[in-house]
């Protein structure tokens, strides 16, 4: 089967089956759950620390203990609520309620939860793509303890027994529960990424995949090209990186068009990622909603925050990576979802690069230096004013674009100005004169590569215009400007007729 | 005996909340968990139209602590009241089922 990673169609993403060519849709909806980055737990002044020694952060609350009673933390509502505004959510007067099920993790026997009146409902994110992700809800509920399954095979099925640890049992948890608006793997990562990036700036999480801190379940489903109706979704679990994320959701979209296409059921059900094989696992069959027996948390009034506080959230809200990226991509006259813009929002350097623009640097030519040259640690001191001159250098033909690279990188390690450190390297704009003297000696130098240049088809042409380059700047030291050099070449073949 | 709650009604709930009931009890929990529904149903019979459902019998919302560290349980205290301790952590049973 093959899998196209260009939307075809329009908005669709397609997966074609090698059988009979037909075209299917795959369907993803997220649930993210993400432990808040609060100094102590949801119900209990323990430590919400990650790492710490076995059973050390534990109390009467988080271990269950009969006649302890849970006390809500203010900082987790907080939280909580800049996240659902970050994500354009309504904030509902909500209620807590348990859901009942047995597992050695969850040491009271239930997990409390938000169930049918959730702080945060029907919101969205917006993806650098252009794609808006509706959210449905984003609720508040405990973290369970930590299962260490010991002797058999080390995994579940086959251990001899656990250990179990609750210093994350009861640490805050806001779950995020996407619409299924996510059309392929790749859309998936980066909904995650763009996640991450709200929860970082926020300070509503540290959300760190390979700590556990953010945790992605998917529920995959797949159509044919032109159904609306949702076809029965698997929900994967055990996804604990952004590139398990995507392999999951193909190796599972693939699984149930192979299903369909025999004209098998799917079922719905709980699957394991495995990652060392490459597949979904079957899990137990998803228990009805109602097995849970959800009902109201006698322990705990309900929560009603005013509208004073959630219009103090708003007001403190930092300015969010959509509309960071909005900014950069009008100031810098180019589409919002150039990967350049992106990339800027996600290194931070966006602020820098507005100010690099407002001091007079070509935008496009900012952003290109912020992609492509400065990736490593002190690009966000660079000083405006000299980036934009050196960005001014560059297009004034006074520096090639290798040369203002190296420059760029001196700028970062040193702060010095761009003219000063250009003129330290010896980088001198080289008279056009010079360079048609030398590249017509190199010409000379090599008639029968040159006759094939002229003469041959693209690809020869294509090596030969590597060959007649790399002469060419060794014989300037770097200094030639590579645009130059390729009208100077395309001018004199097409002089020779 | 209620006509909205079944012996399988029950026998399931026993299930999930991990209950062994013999066929007597089951018998028995059927008609006076029926009686209890009938008594909810005296209630359905009235008209409650624009009366919120009560979430809590005192009248508060809001009840906030600060996130502020507390002392906790000793760790050696809490592990010696465990009946099986491994490794600074609790030892339970094999898990047949998967997390839900």
């Amino acid at each position: 089967m093959t899998l196209t990673h260009e939307p075809i169609e329009g908005e669709h993403f397609v997966v074609v089956s090698e059988t009979t060519g037909d075209s299917w849709e795959i369907v993803v909806g997220l649930e993210v759950h993400c432990e808040l980055a609060t100094a102590t737990k949801l119900f209990c002044g323990c430590p919400n620390m990650f790492g710490d020694e076995p059973n050390t952060n534990v109390c009467p609350v988080c271990l269950g203990l009969p006649g302890s009673l849970p006390v809500l933390n203010h900082n987790v509502v907080e939280l909580a609520m800049r996240l659902g505004r970050a994500l354009h959510c309504e904030v509902e007067p909500s209620v807590f309620a348990r859901k009942n099920y047995f597992y050695p993790d969850m040491p009271k026997d239930y997990q409390v939860s938000q169930f049918d009146q959730p702080i945060n409902v029907d919101g969205w994110l917006d993806l650098p793509d252009g794609t808006r992700v509706g959210i449905e809800r984003a609720h508040i509920e405990e973290d369970t303890g930590k299962n260490t399954h010991a002797g058999g095979s080390g995994r579940i099925h086959g251990a001899d027994y656990s250990l179990v640890d609750y210093n994350r049992a009861g640490v805050p948890l806001v779950e995020i529960v996407g619409r299924p608006h996510i059309r392929h793997p790749e859309q998936a990562k980066t909904y995650i990424d763009e996640l991450r990036a709200i929860l970082l700036t926020t300070g509503a999480s540290d959300a760190k995949m390979e700590e556990g801190s953010l945790r992605v379940d998917a529920n995959v489903s797949v159509r044919r090209v032109g159904d609306t109706a949702l076809g029965t979704r698997c929900e994967v679990k055990n996804l604990n990186s952004l590139r398990s994320l995507g392999r999951a959701i193909e190796y599972e979209a693939r699984r149930q068009v192979d299903l369909l296409e025999t004209g098998e059921r799917i079922k719905q059900e709980t699957r394991h990622w495995d990652e060392g094989a490459g597949r979904t696992r079957a899990g137990r069959s998803k228990e009805e909603a109602e097995d849970y027996r959800y009902f109201q948390e006698p322990d705990l009034v309900p929560l009603a925050p005013s509208a004073e506080w959630i219009a103090a959230i708003d007001a403190a809200m930092p300015p969010l990576p959509a509309a960071r990226r909005d900014e950069l991509a009008s100031s810098a006259g180019v589409a919002v979802t150039e990967s350049s813009v992106v990339i800027a929002v996600q290194r931070d350097l966006d602020q820098l690069a507005l100010a690099t623009i407002a001091a007079g640097g070509d935008g496009k030519r900012v952003l290109t230096h912020v992609e492509h040259n400065l990736s490593g640690d002190g690009a966000a001191d660079l000083n405006p004013a000299t980036f934009a001159q050196l960005v001014g250098l560059e297009l004034g033909g006074q520096l090639t674009a290798t040369q203002a690279k190296t420059v760029l990188a001196e700028m970062v390690t040193s702060g010095r100005a761009p003219d000063v450190i250009a003129a330290e390297l010896g980088f001198e704009a080289m008279d056009s004169s010079e360079l048609e003297g030398i590249v017509d000696g190199l010409i000379a130098e090599s008639p029968e590569e040159w006759a094939d240049f002229c003469t041959g088809d693209d690809k020869k042409r294509g090596k030969l215009q590597g060959f007649f380059t790399g002469k060419i700047m060794k014989a300037t030291k770097g200094q030639a400007d590579g645009k130059a050099v390729a009208a100077l070449l395309e001018s004199r073949r097409a002089d020779r007729g | 005996m209620s006509a909205r709650l079944t012996r399988d009604n029950v026998a399931k709930v026993a299930d999930l909340a991990r209950l062994n009931l013999t066929e007597a009890e089951l018998e028995r929990y059927t008609e006076q968990l029926g009686a209890v529904l009938d008594h909810a149903e005296d209630v359905a019979s009235l008209d409650l139209e624009g009366v919120p459902p009560t979430a809590h019998p005192l009248p508060l919302v809001n009840v906030l602590r600060d996130d502020v560290v507390v002392e906790g349980v000793d760790r050696e205290e809490v592990l010696s009241q465990a009946p099986s301790v491994e490794d600074r952590r609790f030892r339970v049973p094999a898990i047949l089922g998967e997390e839900p």
